[in-house]
């Protein structure tokens, strides 16, 4: 791949992502919303907290598309992309994690008592520990990987390791949930992309976007962390 | 002294089972000696060989899933309700465990590591097949409730995709 066509380096897509996230912040916060009982205004978060785990669940496929692209060429280029987009989708993970307590706060925790005495009740719920079994996993990716010395072999055994986590990974956030009782919504069906009787046409309007926009950015920052990556492989082998 | 109630037996039981497992299969691929794996390396292909340590694990766990069954009813008391059930149950669990410890294994010995890596890479693997066996296995001990079929082949189908990917990925351990 040549600089010049390279994805990484064009800029129309991250002037899209800056478009998009605009449009997310005024859009998300200004338009109508319905008005439903227990969320009222704290429905607007959907366009944070969903597309959170959406984009970290898009960085983490992209990172294990470029593992099996590394396993297929052993290019050393794609295990680095492989890493950094695990990085990413770990921050967005936790970024789902923040605004997903904000949100609880406001509507799982017991206004009876102080916000603190209902974690123990909320943190049990199994969506919650599927998503930390999802951060879980790629952590033990990065333990794994710095435990490794050679190079060729790190990248190798971790790009196994990220294939068969990944795989696993399917049932404890797509399946698991389901079988077990939550108190989270999105229980039946396909959570956010049912089109007939899921969220409102008026907020799809700025949750699709607000989906792109922010996988948008996570691509973005990673291709920095990329580059810079790529600067220090070559300085190492010139 | 009372034997526990059925909950705390359920879940004690589990968290054995998944101790056994570990230690029980990392010896599998980490006591093997550097000579050894060079002969293996050249009688036979590495889907054979991965393909022969799940097979051996697998009866291996099984093995040990009876044996720890009798222990527990034993020392513990037996509050199982259907006892045919849960011991299908604790077969398929014990089997599932193998599987994906066998395969972390072979990553932990690659990597020149001891088993605590294993542990590391296996615990958020294994959370939702532990969740899943023992939400079936509460059911073996209530007298109402039923035991879902369909959470039983999803199960066995995940036990089948450990299979595949182990079949597929361990070529790529194996070349050094």
């Amino acid at each position: 791949m040549t600089e010049a066509k390279n994805y990484m380096y064009k800029s129309w897509w991250k002037i899209t992502a800056v478009l998009l996230l605009i449009y997310t912040f005024t859009a998300g916060l200004l338009l109508k919303v319905p008005e439903l009982a227990p969320l009222q205004e704290t429905i607007r978060n959907l366009y944070f907290h969903v597309c959170m785990w959406f984009a970290m669940m898009i960085l983490f496929t992209i990172s294990v598309v470029n593992a099996v692209r590394y396993l297929r060429n052993l290019d050393i280029k794609y295990d680095i992309y492989a890493r950094q987009f695990a990085i990413m989708g770990i921050v967005f993970g936790l970024l789902g994690y923040i605004t997903g307590a904000i949100w609880a706060s406001y509507t799982w925790a017991d206004p009876n008592t102080p916000v603190g005495d209902s974690f123990s009740s909320i943190a049990r719920d199994p969506k919650l520990i599927g998503a930390a079994i999802a951060l879980l996993v790629y952590f033990a990716y990065l333990i794994l990987r710095d435990s490794v010395q050679d190079m060729d072999k790190k990248a190798r055994i971790s790009s196994v390791y990220n294939i068969f986590a990944y795989t696993m990974l399917f049932p404890a956030i797509w399946i698991l949930p389901r079988i077990l009782p939550s108190l989270h919504p999105g229980n039946e069906g396909n959570p956010a992309l049912d089109v007939k009787n899921d969220i409102s046409g008026n907020m799809r309007m700025v949750f699709y976007p607000a989906v792109i926009g922010w996988t948008l950015l996570g691509v973005w920052i990673t291709t920095l962390k990329i580059r810079i990556s790529l600067l220090k492989e070559k300085k190492l082998t010139p | 002294m009372d034997s526990p109630e059925s909950k705390v037996w359920n879940g004690l039981f589990w968290v054995i089972q998944l101790f056994v497992c570990i230690n029980a299969v990392a010896k599998s691929f980490l006591q093997e000696s550097r000579g050894r794996m060079l002969y293996f390396y050249s009688i036979t292909s590495p889907a054979n060989f991965v393909l022969a340590k799940l097979l051996f694990n697998s009866l291996l766990m099984l093995a040990m899933s009876l044996l720890s069954l009798l222990l527990f009813s034993l020392f513990l008391g037996n509050p199982m309700q259907k006892a045919g059930q849960f011991i299908g149950l604790v077969l398929l669990g014990g089997w599932s465990l193998s599987l994906v410890f066998t395969f972390l294994a072979a990553i932990a010995a690659k990597a020149q590591q001891n088993a605590a890596i294993m542990a590391v890479l296996g615990f958020p693997i294994i959370i939702p097949q532990l969740l899943l066996l023992m939400k079936l296995s509460n059911a073996a001990f209530a007298p109402l409730l039923t035991i879902s079929i369909t959470t039983v082949l999803l199960l066995i189908a995940l036990d089948i995709m450990v299979i595949l990917l182990a079949v597929i990925l361990f070529p790529f351990l194996w070349k050094d």
